[in-house]
């Protein structure tokens, strides 16, 4: 099951979160990084990366930060949630409509997000998700 | 699920002008939640005058650009400066875009509350059973959980497009059926005093329940509204709390019968006064004793009510480190017609309106810890100020001030 919460187009590798992030004091709004020290993956960066997220959390400032984030070149290529996230999907269509960054954002069943979580690429394109 | 438009909204979307654009996100943004339809709202407070970088203000310049005004009464949370008292915020550029910020929210026909308790403000309190589009985490559970108005947790960027447009999408907390509680706390009589209860509970359901809506019976009848201010602000840090139901004590609450869909909580769990003083030891870093560099009352926003409760304690010598009271432009007022202005100052207290002490930098130095009273203050404050932090009753927050050094009692 796919459902497109922001539509787009995006390739890219991905990066599955091991632990919820909230964007907001989580991640650096300049470079993208994850910067919540107690995150397992501390350091790493989303640029250009498919965003997997088992599940978010936080605060929902974090609309703003992902928005800022896309605005700074610095953001993930696309997001795969495995829950649906209001908040994130809400900064991905303010970067949209502000600055024409696209960033696709959507929610994919627990079986799916399993096999596109071993991936070595993913290809979106609106409700088309492939990988090789 | 698909969304379904009323013609009227049809009609709306179909002019092509700044409440259009704004009605478009709202019809984006609940197809996103699996809203099936939209609703009118009587009021919005919005979330988005702290900036989080350029995004926050092109937003809004966005809408101005479009010649865009709020359609029905809006409220505005705290920014990122005391517009009132500007030398408190340090640091230019927060002074300047912040300030940017506020002013542009102004030109969109928002009210200049600058405040996270607007429902403490007689004309923005929601009425019960009105929906509204509000944001911000401690006034979502306020007007859902003691006010009995209908809310979902709006962040940033949707609560102005409802604003704009007039509209929310009718999902979540909007609905009866997703208003009742799934679980039920038992609060066991204890010799704590009523705040230190109402953080403890909040603290606890958040942290354990998350978004899980809770039922809350034993709290005594004496409790006062802002200590479940300071109930439902705790556990919308904790955990993404948007209602609470206090048996006796909020309205959609009169009996335990009342707030459970079949009659039966799913589960039941008491808090005996270890299992409360356990939450609230989880509130400090720090051991009686401790160094504090500031005390800092007022998150959510200092009430009159609390005002008035904190007035009698202000005997003896005065504060020895920096005293803040965070609290809203228009209290201001009723202070000085009280003349409790002057007793505050001569005890070496601060007021802050419009912004907050834990969201921007007004504390100059946080080389021992911060105390505070508010169960929200101490559980952000370690991360967003990187400091050491001491919560405790309004009693221990004076008697630390007048000492220097954690106080309890």
């Amino acid at each position: 099951m796919i459902s497109v919460l922001v539509d787009g187009n995006a390739t890219g590798e991905p990066l599955v979160l091991a632990a919820p992030i909230s964007f907001w004091g989580g991640v650096s709004p300049e470079t993208g990084a994850i910067i919540e020290k107690r995150h397992p993956q501390f350091g790493a960066a989303l640029k250009g990366k498919i965003l997997m997220l088992p599940a978010a959390k936080g605060s929902s400032s974090g609309s703003s930060v992902l928005a800022e984030i896309l605005r700074n070149g610095a953001g993930p290529a696309a997001i795969i949630l495995g829950a649906s996230d209001a908040i994130l999907a809400t900064g991905a269509m303010v970067a949209q409509a502000l600055y024409g960054v696209m960033c696709p954002v959507v929610i994919v069943d627990q079986d799916l997000f399993q096999i596109l979580a071993k991936a070595k690429n993913i290809r979106i394109s609106g409700n088309d998700i492939k990988t090789n | 699920m698909t969304l379904a438009l009323t013609p009227e909204q049809n009609t709306l979307i179909q002019t092509k002008n700044a409440r259009s654009a704004a009605l478009e996100f709202v019809a984006s943004y609940a197809q996103a939640v699996g809203a099936s339809s939209l609703i009118p709202i009587e009021s919005a407070h919005i979330d988005g005058c702290l900036y989080h970088g350029e995004v926050s203000l092109d937003f809004v310049k966005h809408f101005i650009a479009l010649g865009a005004k709020v359609a029905i009464p809006t409220t505005l949370n705290v920014g990122s400066v005391d517009l009132i008292h500007p030398g408190l915020v340090r640091g230019k550029s927060l002074n300047i875009n912040g300030r940017q910020l506020m002013e542009a929210h102004l030109a969109l026909g928002c009210k200049p509350t600058f405040t996270c308790a607007p429902y403490q403000l007689t004309d923005s309190r929601p009425a019960f059973g009105s929906h509204v589009a509000w944001g911000e985490s401690n006034a979502i559970c306020f007007a859902n959980s003691v006010c009995g108005a209908r809310t979902e947790r709006y962040g940033d960027f949707i609560d102005l497009a409802c604003a704009i447009a007039g509209f929310a999408p009718y999902y979540g907390l909007h609905k009866t059926e997703n208003r009742k509680a799934k679980w039920l706390v038992n609060v066991a009589p204890s010799t704590l005093e009523n705040d230190l209860v109402a953080v403890a509970v909040g603290h606890f359901i958040g942290r354990t329940g998350q978004s899980k809506i809770a039922a809350i019976e034993g709290l005594r009848l004496s409790t006062l509204e802002h200590e479940l201010k300071g109930l439902g602000a705790a556990a919308a840090s904790t955990g993404a709390v948007g209602l609470f139901h206090a048996i006796g004590l909020t309205p959609e609450a009169p009996t335990l019968g009342a707030v459970f869909l079949d009659a039966r909580p799913q589960s039941t769990i008491t808090l005996d006064q270890v299992a409360l003083q356990a939450e609230l030891s989880q509130l400090s870093t720090v051991k009686a004793g401790a160094i504090l560099s500031a005390v800092s009352l007022g998150t959510p926003h200092f009430s009159i009510p609390e005002f008035a409760a904190l007035m009698p304690r202000l005997k003896g010598q005065r504060a020895k480190i920096p005293f803040t009271i965070n609290t809203n432009r228009n209290a201001l007022e009723s202070l000085s017609e009280r003349g409790w202005d002057k007793i505050l100052n001569n005890f070496g207290i601060t007021l802050v309106v419009d912004t907050c002490v834990y969201v921007t930098t007004i504390l100059d130095d946080l080389s021992g810890a911060v105390m505070t009273n508010s169960g929200k203050m101490a559980y952000y404050a370690p991360a967003n100020l990187g400091c050491e932090i001491a919560f405790g009753s309004l009693a221990e927050c004076v008697a630390s001030a007048q000492m220097g050094f954690v106080v309890r009692l």
